[in-house]
């Protein structure tokens, strides 16, 4: 059996894992880690500009692959720069392994340099994490790491490393495991038999059914359970912003998102419902507004792999725990048996009445039934660079964003057909994660157009990485949304401030973004005019090679609606415009 | 209502952080808690007690149970089941004093521990509401200092929390 030091255990294991990219940034106390990965590693290390993006740029590729993201930082400084994006990838529910240093173990505990409690500090936003106390359990805990990171309800997982046990002159034999078993740790394998039938039932007779399904589809690859489900039935879907592609955007069945800033007919749906089939979603307080008010005439079932969020904050009629694909699985082949013995179920008179009134609610409020926006500003709107951006990329591009009104826009008009295509921070809601986020992505998926659709607030929290992007030829796409304010502050401060702009203005204080691009070693195009648009991001598509950032300024006092009424309001309380309400 | 969670949790480092953070994390209570090694050293066992109504102990036990490290629990409350606690009291006891708390310690079936000039240590058994007693009946004016284990449980019968 080979022997082999701390260090180079972590950098076989990667490679032993199949670890494509490793983003980190090198620091004191994980020198030995590094210097192992100088000498013997396959798996690129990506050297990113700020701790912070390489979680994000590792939970970017793990979003779009569904494979973890791996990140390699320092202790101290190193390991708390990465606290926002371990809570980013909790929130979400994304699989991640994060390779922390730490001081020398003698040292835990006397405040020594660079030395903070990375296992305490990060303990809210991990699924599990490690301290690694000797050398060789190395091996199994990365395994260990690994495994509860990616199965069950994914998230991050943190493994702690002190610096004397990556020591090269200290070798041991090194046995990477084929399969770990945790004994306090069985994730769900299948969904509870009993209720899936209790399900099928309720679906089929079901009057007036609408499937709402998240993140939980697309993390658990369950698009084509989902659609199949769907089509089989003839009943409308509606995507929560995580699971956004799961079901495809272009689908007559599609209702749209659903939620603060859900479409019209997709929110009326919901709140008109007799049975609600909930997939891997998880009743988000941006998607219920006022709990107790939530669809009133609604029978539920739901169906998720982690039993915490099921009945949470509403309360689940069939609770189903489960992994979603087999769950769904299951479901399918239950509804087909019941409907040869039922052939006339589900009631097709009941649904033909209730997508006629879909149809209504999508004719006269629909986001893409007509334009919903005011086309007479001399301003470009925002709603028409994403149109644009889909029209342009085939709605085939992979779209990171980063947070505000720009992110809802993607959302709204960028009609994904496809799951994991639609990458944002949808729990934590992260300014700052776009950028690194494509680049994960890009790396993963070389040959795919990747576009970083922003702000210009949110570019500037890890705009940095411009240069990561050229150091490592990772030719995205960034087109930022310049309306010259904090825009999603400006319009709640708009609409419950009387327009007092507190702190959501730059005055004069912007970069210029081209020369910025420029000087770090881009180009950059500035559009201004609607005319130009399409063309100038036809040609900026088309340069595959380069990263080109696209500043393209629109009007600043444009709002994001729908907008649910909030406090006190349902499902169907919506502002439709500035002055319209339902 | 008051609840008595039982919790079998792999005996590591850390582990005990996460199931005490967690109730802070989450805004739930915890009125006392009690953990120590098993027979099994691998094997940590921890007694809480919290108070929420029948939603709060569901989101308490499935929040619990997605912790890695806790292996099995069970809401004792649920069912039939044995409680107790132990209490060490120290309190002044002089003069006509001294019979009277002894007699008061006889009633509740406790040990005088440790006997000293002006005080006694009087030590208690049983569950947390016996304990409670025992402190009025001895009344604030004596007691001197108070140190409570916290609830231990057990299910009655054969059921068992094991691996």
């Amino acid at each position: 059996m080979e022997l082999l030091s701390g260090g180079e255990m972590i950098a076989r294991a990667l490679e032993d894992e199949g670890v494509e990219f490793i983003f980190g940034y090198p620091g004191g106390a994980v020198l030995h880690i590094y210097d192992a990965l100088f000498n013997k590693c396959k798996v690129p290390h990506i050297l990113v500009r700020h701790e912070q993006a390489a979680t994000h740029a590792a939970d970017g590729y793990a979003r779009a692959t569904g494979k973890p993201g791996v990140v390699l930082v320092t202790s101290g400084p190193g390991a708390t720069n990465a606290i926002t994006g371990i809570a980013t990838a909790y929130m979400d529910s994304i699989p991640m392994v994060v390779l922390s240093g730490q001081v020398m173990s003698h040292l835990i505990g006397e405040d020594a340099f660079q030395e903070t409690d990375m296992l305490g500090i990060s303990r809210p936003i991990v699924k599990h994490s490690f301290q690694v106390t000797s050398t060789a359990e190395i091996p199994e805990i990365i395994k260990k790491a690994f495994y509860i990171a990616s199965s069950g309800r994914p998230g991050p997982v943190v493994v702690d490393l002190p610096k004397d046990l990556t020591n090269p002159h200290d070798k041991y034999e090194y046995n990477y495991p084929k399969k770990v078993k945790l004994r306090s740790y069985t994730p769900a394998s299948r969904g509870h038999s009993g209720q899936i039938k209790k399900a099928a039932s309720l679906l089929l007779a079901a009057k007036r059914p609408v499937i709402y399904s998240g993140g939980g589809v697309v993390q658990g690859n369950a698009s084509a359970q989902l659609r199949e489900l769907a089509q089989s039935l003839n009943f409308p879907v509606t995507n929560t912003l995580m699971g956004l592609g799961a079901y495809p955007g272009s689908d007559r069945q599609f209702l749209g998102m659903l939620g603060m800033h859900g479409f019209y007919e997709a929110n009326n749906a919901m709140h008109h419902s007799d049975v609600i089939l909930a997939v891997g979603a998880r009743f988000d307080d941006r998607v219920t507004n006022t709990t107790g008010k939530f669809c009133p005439g609604a029978k539920i079932i739901h169906i998720d792999i982690d039993p915490a969020a099921i009945s949470k904050t509403i309360n689940a009629d069939v609770p189903i725990v489960g992994p979603v694909d087999s769950v769904l699985n299951d479901l399918l082949d239950v509804l087909k048996e019941m409907r040869a013995e039922q052939p006339a179920l589900p009631d097709q008179k009941a649904l033909k009445v209730w997508w006629e009134q879909i149809d209504e609610w999508r004719d006269s409020h629909g986001l893409w039934t007509a334009p919903r926006y005011d086309t007479t500003t001399p301003y470009i709107k925002p709603q028409q660079v994403i149109e644009t951006l889909c029209k342009v990329t085939g709605g085939k591009a992979f779209v990171t964003s980063d947070v505000g009104q720009h992110q809802m826009f993607a959302a709204q008009y960028y009609k994904f057909d496809e799951p994991r295509r639609w990458i944002n921070s949808g729990g934590l809601g992260t300014m700052g994660f776009g950028l690194p986020a494509a680049m994960g992505v890009k790396l993963a998926f070389p040959d795919a157009d990747v576009a970083c659709v922003t702000g210009e607030g949110s570019i500037q929290m890890n705009i940095q990485e411009l240069s990561t992007c050229a150091q490592y030829n990772i030719p995205v796409k960034i087109l930022n949304l310049y309306n010259g304010y904090l825009g999603m502050v400006k319009q709640w401060q708009d609409m419950q401030y009387e327009g007092r702009y507190s702190q959501s203005v730059y005055e004069d204080s912007l970069p210029d973004f081209i020369k910025l691009a420029e000087a770090y070693h881009h180009s950059g195009i500035k559009v201004t005019q609607l005319s130009d648009l399409e063309d100038a991001m036809t040609e900026v598509f088309a340069r595959k090679n380069e990263l080109v950032f696209m500043d393209i300024h629109v009007d600043p006092h444009e709002h994001v609606y729908p907008m649910h009424i909030a406090p006190n309001g349902s499902m169907r309380d919506m502002w439709l415009s500035k002055t319209e309400r339902t | 209502m008051r609840r008595i969670i039982s919790v079998l949790l792999e005996n590591e480092p850390g582990a005990l952080s996460r199931v005490v953070g967690l109730f802070s994390q989450r805004g739930y209570n915890i009125e006392t808690l009690n953990v120590a090694p098993t027979e099994d050293p691998t094997l940590s066992r921890l007694t809480l007690t919290t108070i929420g109504d029948d939603h709060k102990i569901e989101q308490i036990t499935k929040h619990l149970n997605r912790l890695v490290d806790v292996v099995k629990l069970v809401d004792l409350s649920e069912g039939a089941h044995i409680e107790r606690e132990l209490m060490l009291v120290k309190v002044r006891a002089t003069g006509a004093q001294r019979a009277e708390i002894k007699r008061c310690t006889d009633i509740f079936r406790g040990q005088i521990v440790d006997v000293g000039p002006s005080v006694y240590t009087i030590q208690v058994t049983g569950a947390a509401d016996k304990l409670d007693s025992f402190l009025e009946a001895v009344g604030d004016a004596a007691i001197m200092e108070v140190v409570r284990s916290g609830v231990s449980g057990i299910a009655r019968g054969e059921k068992i929390l094991s691996l």
